[in-house]
Parts: C-alpha cells; structure tokens; sequence
C-alpha cells in the first residue's frame, strides 16, 4: 500500500462502557443496595431505588464462531433488551429489569446449547489461554482441555453445591498466562531444552537468551564452528523462558511435557490475604484430544474439597485448615521431594514449629 | 464448503459432550459460512490444530505486524507447517480494548461481527487473559482493513508486547453492592492517559493495570497486574439490625456464629444475645467476609476511596508475585484526586521504563532494587501498611535512623494538623 492510501489511526482508547450499559444499571450506577442468589445462573440486585436487575449467566465455548456469537446475539435481542457483558472467565450474562424475562432467557439459551450457571459456590468456567490454535510457544492446547473437563464438571457448573466458588485455570506452558487458581492445570516439561544449534545464530539474540534464564544454565558457546547456545543440563530446571525469545531451545516435546496440577491460588482479599496455588500433582500425561488422567485428578481433588470443606471456606482456606499432611492423605496423591520448594523465599514454606496434626 | 476437507478424527472427539464445542463451530465456518475464504482458512485451520493434537506440538512463529502508525496491538502469527496448511498460513489475532466493564450491544456486537465476517477468519473470543477482545486469524493485508473499519466507529487496539497493556475493571458499581470506587471511571483515566505507551512498545516489558471496587477483588487484580487499583471505605461499615435479625430467622444463630464470627480474621465481629451484630471498625481489615455472608444486611461504609498496590505478575521469570500495598487509602472523588491517580501512574511507570532491566516487571524491578529504593523513585513516604513484619535481620547499617524518626514525628504532626 502507497504512503498516502495510508489512513491515520484515532487513538481513541478504551470505550466509554456506559454506552452500553442496560438503562436501568446506568440510571442505579453506585446506588445498588443488595444481591440475591434466587437460583443457579441467576443473580437479582435491588438498588435504593427499588430498581432491581436480573442477571442471567451463561457458559460457552469461548472461542466463538460468528454464527455462535451471533446465536446469542438474538438471544439478547429478543429476550434481554438488547444488552450483554462478558465475565472475566469468559461467560455472558444477560440483564434485564423484570424477573419475569428470566425463564425465557434461560429457556432459549438452552436451547440452543449454552449452559445457565456458573454462579456463587459452583465450578466457574476454567479461564484459558491460547494453546495450540494460536500461541507461538505452546505445551498443550487449552480450549481442549477445557471443553474436555467442563464435559465431565458440568453439574457442578448449573449448580452451587460446593463449600465456596472454585475457580480453575489452564495455562500451557510455565509462564502461566491462566494465573492462579483454587485448582490450575499447568504445563510442566520435565527435560532441557533440545537445541537447533544450525538455527541459533540467525534467529537469537544471544545475550537475551542468556539474560532470561532464570538460573544461569544458559552460555553462549560455538558448536560446529557456528555461534550458538550450550545448555548445563545439571543446572537446566526445564522451565522453556529461553524458548519465547529463542525458537531454536525447542522446549516442547510429545512425551517429557508434562502437566502438573496447583491448588489454593485465591486472588480474593476474603477472610485471608491472597495466596498463591501450590503443587500437587505433577508427571500427569499430556494426552489429547481429551486428556482423561489431569480430568480425574481434578474431580479427586473437588471430591475431597466437597467433603471436607465448611461453608465458605475456598480451597485454600480448607487447606489451611486441615494442613497439608491432610490434604495428601485424603486425595490420596503422593507426596514426593518435588513438593519440598528450593526456589527464592523457600524457607517460609517449611514448618518451623512443633504444630503437627495426628 | 472448503476444496480440502481435512480428517480430524481427534478433533471430533470434542464434539462430543455437553459443553459447547469450538470444534463445532469451526466445523460450521468451514461448512456452512457463505463466505469461501473463510471456508477455506477456517478448513485449513482445522487442519493444522489436528495435526498439533497429533504430534503434541505448536505450529505457530510470530513475527511482525502491526497497522499504519502503530507499533503493537496484533499477535502475528505465521505458520511452520503452511505448506500443508496453506489457507491459513497468516492467521494473526487483532487485540483490541474492549468498553470498560465488558459491556456491548447486541447491535454493536453484530456490527463487530459484520466487519470479522468481512476480513477475518470468524473466530472471536470475549475476551483474552488481558482483557482484550480477540479477532482472531486473519492476513497481514486484512489486518490494517479490518483494523481501519471497526476503528471508524469507535474500537482501538490494545496492548501487545513491551508497552502499557488494555485494562480491566469489574462489574463493579453498575451492578455491585459492595462497590466503593468508580471503576470504569478510573479505568479509563489511567488507560487512555497512557494511550502512547499501549501503541507504541517502548518499555522494559509489559504494565498492566487493573481495577476491582473491592477487596474482594473479582478481577484479580493483586496479581495480574503491575498497578492494582482497589475500592475500599475507612469508616464504619453499615449494619441494617433489622435485616441481621432477619438472617438470623432464616438461618439460625449458630449459622452467624460458625459462618460470620468465627471467621473475622481479626474478631471484630460480635453477635449480641439481643441478635444484633456489633463491629469494632478500628480493628476491621476490610475483608469482606461478613459481607459477602450477609449482603443485606452489611455493607461498606460512606468515606470510599481506592488501596493502590504495586508489582504482581505471573511466573516470569523470578515467580508469581502478589502486588505490594503502596498507598493505602486515597480519596478519588475531585477531578483532581483523579489527575494525582494518574499523575502517580504516570511516576510508576517513568521509574518503570528507566530503571528496569529488559524484560522485568515492576514487580520484579522492586524485588532487586528493594522497595524503599522505589519509594524514594516514586516520591511516596514509608507506611507501616506496606509490609506484612517489619526487618527481622539485624544486618543492616541504620545510621540515619534519628532523621527518619524525626521525619515520621514530622508526619505525624502535619496529618495532625490537618
């Protein structure tokens, strides 16, 4: 394309949401007095004013088609006053002002396959990344994994029978671009990276690759008579951060890429501060299209949970309560060397006390 | 239909079951789209995602895309095996900024539609782990129609790589009783500030900026961003007697007890024999906990304002980190109180961009360097506030200890005096 064909950007930003906004919340805006949980997927706020508003949560497959998209569109269209929002797990919810318009809502969202839920104590849709239909450094897909596992955790999504709301992530390589959950499903490669040492030279900036390796086991080094990388195995801790900036450190591999399973991520300033999601399990295969073992241990550990949680308590909460001695004996995942961490600040995660549950 | 139809038998699996199929929906793109190109691109992406599940591999290299005038916003994507995979071998992702708060129209939703139909693939997330909307596959050559149409009627790019990146706020005050800040509001101001540093990446790494109207924190914002701005009250939270009274009813005492009480982290809550709750508000850390139990009858207080803290991040490259408290209370009423928001923003990420090292977050920076080297960047005075227990090693030299003492004194008198 010539220069003047070229047509300037408006840098106009991030939109003004309130356009958008069902008139009744625009009107009620910082004025809401309370909510109710009337039924799963379902939520009613009542304003100060007595305006209420009824929303209707639904779970798709979020990378949606157009035709998907478009399906609930006309659901909105027809039932919902022409107004909708995204969740930050990827759900839609429709608002409308009048209880009466719930049941239509909800009617027509199933039939056309989307499933109402997703509310208070349920399983939450699982927050995803991109996988293999889009990242350039995936381990795994994600939009696999996460149909596979709302397939088998659908009843606890269209209910709320859970001690407190479980939200679970997916993330596909060990960046963890799906962040901390009450349960994550991450990639963890289990070799050192195989290096396309032919390749380094063109495509690497070399001291960068250098400089992202979180141990040092990385230097630079001529192999063949060309410039490259070499790797010290001893050191390696298999975490692929050489791989984004370095194509050639291939990391990912069909049989030693494993998934590993965390727990107790909470985000929430509720009753305690915000944790961070601990191992569990690892060495779990990586085994599309369904990958059925990650999916068992998954429900074992929201088995557990379920039985043993009070009201309110999140997985992590549970946890810190019954101690993790617990927590292995009634999931029954083994407890090996490789929960015991090394990393920075490892030694606040040991138990200096005589506090020991029999 | 596409010329090629590729066999997809693991693929097909994920047809089955009750949750929604993407696979079903690429099927329909490829199958029943009018549109041929995007038959064909969509056949052929079908293709190469089975043959990933095949082999357990990704197929996708970036590369450099952008639009006219900007340096960011698209995720190239180019593929390794596009030989077999022709029609879909540039398949880029446009990131674009969604209205804060995730609102839309059906009618805008269909336009947004419209325009993807015309010059992209069809596959559209709402929306991506940074909160952009995600177009998602489409060429080099459509990436700069489809980005010069929808930007006529009103939708920028969002950030991608080293640069300030789209934000997020929650529901918040539209819908949410327990909001104490104006998220949208606050969202935008500090975004649409930066809206150079989004298209243009010239920063050490990524900064992300994150917003909930409580400390419940629905967006995750402690973690997943480098400013986390978070709604909260500093004077007594609200208790409607009549209502606990009701609660008490419906659920029982002991239900309070076990439920409510029992679980104040710092037991400030008391149930009294008459069946009314008392708070000691001084000892209350803002949890949320007895609120989100009793959403009728508790509720945050009147003197709202926002916590500010600094630093969380993901895994790369030194571990998750949580953001650090950084300004514990802020009044953003005034158009004022918003410009020194924006103004201490603006601090953060000047201190940012010249003091880290490449590829380190905020977080990360405050971690070598150490916090108070920040604060003193940043032009923000220590608070207790900021840390969980004070120093526990002795090794330290603290010979301007009379100084700092007198300056705290010194503080202390000027919020005095008011």
């Amino acid at each position: 394309m010539a220069l003047e064909d070229m047509r300037p950007p408006i840098e106009s930003g991030c939109p003004d949401g309130f356009q958008y906004i069902h008139p009744v919340m625009r009107k009620n805006y910082g004025q809401w007095k309370f909510h109710e949980h009337p039924r799963p997927g379902v939520l009613r706020h009542v304003a100060h004013s007595g305006d209420e508003i009824w929303t209707v949560k639904a779970g798709t497959q979020r990378i949606l088609d157009v035709f998907s998209l478009r399906k609930l569109t006309a659901i909105g269209d027809k039932y919902a006053d022409g107004y909708v929002r995204f969740t930050i797990r990827s759900n839609i919810e429709y608002m409308v002002s009048d209880e009466s318009k719930v049941q239509p809502i909800i009617d027509a969202l199933t039939e056309a396959g989307f499933i109402v839920g997703g509310t208070a104590n349920s399983v939450a849709m699982i927050s995803h990344t991109q996988g293999w239909l889009h990242c350039d450094i995936p381990g795994t897909d994600a939009s696999g994994v996460v149909k596979s596992m709302m397939d088998e955790l659908i009843d606890e999504f269209t209910s709320c029978n859970m001690p407190n709301r479980v939200h679970i992530t997916t993330s596909c390589c060990q960046i963890n671009c799906g962040g901390q959950g009450d349960i994550a499903i991450n990639v963890q490669h289990t070799k050192p990276p195989r290096i396309a040492h032919d390749l380094v030279g063109n495509v690497c900036e070399r001291p960068t690759v250098v400089a992202r390796c979180p141990v040092a086991a990385i230097r630079p080094a001529m192999v063949n008579g060309k410039p490259s990388l070499e790797v010290d195995e001893k050191k390696c801790i298999c975490c692929g951060a050489c791989f984004p900036p370095c194509p050639p450190m291939q990391i990912n591999d069909p049989e030693n890429s494993k998934l590993a399973i965390w727990v107790g991520g909470n985000h929430s300033n509720a009753r305690s501060k915000p944790t961070f999601q601990r191992l569990v399990a690892a060495g779990v295969p990586n085994n599309p299209p369904r990958w059925p073992e990650a999916t068992a241990i998954v429900k074992q550990i929201l088995k557990a949970y379920k039985e043993g949680a009070k009201d309110w308590e999140r997985i992590n909460d549970w946890i810190e309560r019954i101690g993790w001695p617990r927590f292995f004996e009634v999931t029954g995942l083994p407890f090996t060397k490789y929960h015991i961490d090394n990393w920075r600040g490892a030694r606040n995660s040991l138990n200096a006390s005589t506090h020991i549950r029999f | 239909m596409p010329k090629k139809i590729h066999d997809t038998p693991m693929l097909d699996e994920l047809e089955n079951g009750p949750w929604p199929s993407f696979i079903s929906g690429f099927k329909r793109l490829r199958d029943e789209h009018p549109d041929e190109r995007i038959n064909e691109t969509v056949g052929s992406l079908l293709g190469q995602l089975e043959h990933s599940y095949e082999t357990r591999k990704g197929y996708w290299k970036g590369g450099t895309v952008s639009v006219f005038g900007y340096g960011g916003g698209i995720i190239p994507r180019f593929s390794e095996v596009g030989d077999a995979f022709p029609e879909s071998k540039e398949f880029h992702t446009l990131r674009v900024q969604p209205p804060a708060g995730n609102y839309y129209t059906t009618d805008m939703l269909n336009q947004l539609a419209d325009s993807w139909e015309k010059w992209g693939s069809g596959l559209v997330t709402f929306h991506g782990q940074t909160g952009n909307i995600m177009f998602i596959g489409t060429t080099t050559d459509n990436t700069q129609h489809f980005f010069d149409e929808i930007n006529e009627y009103g939708w920028d790019l969002g950030g991608a790589g080293p640069c300030v990146r789209t934000a997020m706020c929650c529901v918040g005050a539209a819908r949410c009783e327990q909001s104490c800040a104006n998220e949208h509001g606050i969202q935008r101001h500090l975004v649409n500030e930066f809206v150079d540093d989004v298209h243009r990446p010239a920063l050490p790494y990524k900064f992300k900026f994150k917003v909930s109207g409580c400390p419940n924190d629905c967006q995750n914002s402690i973690e997943r961003s480098d400013f986390a701005v978070i709604g909260t009250w500093r004077d007594e939270m609200k208790i409607d007697q009549s209502e606990v009274k009701a609660f008490i009813k419906a659920k029982g005492r002991q239900y309070v007890l076990d439920n409510v009480t029992s679980r104040c982290p710092t037991n400030c809550i008391n149930l009294n024999d008459d069946d009314t709750l008392t708070v000691d508000n001084h000892e209350c850390v803002r949890c949320m906990h007895c609120l989100n139990v009793m959403p009728k009858a508790l509720s945050p207080g009147d003197d709202k304002g926002v916590s500010i803290l600094i630093g969380g991040k993901r895994t790369l490259k030194i571990g998750d980190l949580m953001g650090t408290m950084i300004v514990p209370f802020k009044k953003l009423e005034t158009e004022e109180d918003y410009e020194s928001l924006v103004e201490m923003a603006s601090d953060v990420i000047d201190f940012f961009a010249e003091n880290a090292l490449e590829h380190e977050r905020t977080g990360e920076m405050i971690e070598r360097i150490g916090l108070v080297n920040f604060l003193e960047g940043i032009g923000i005075e220590v608070d207790p506030n900021m840390v969980s227990q004070p120093r526990q090693c002795s090794y330290v030299n603290m010979s301007g200890w009379d100084e700092e003492a007198e300056k705290w004194f010194q503080r202390k008198a000027e919020q005095a005096a008011g």
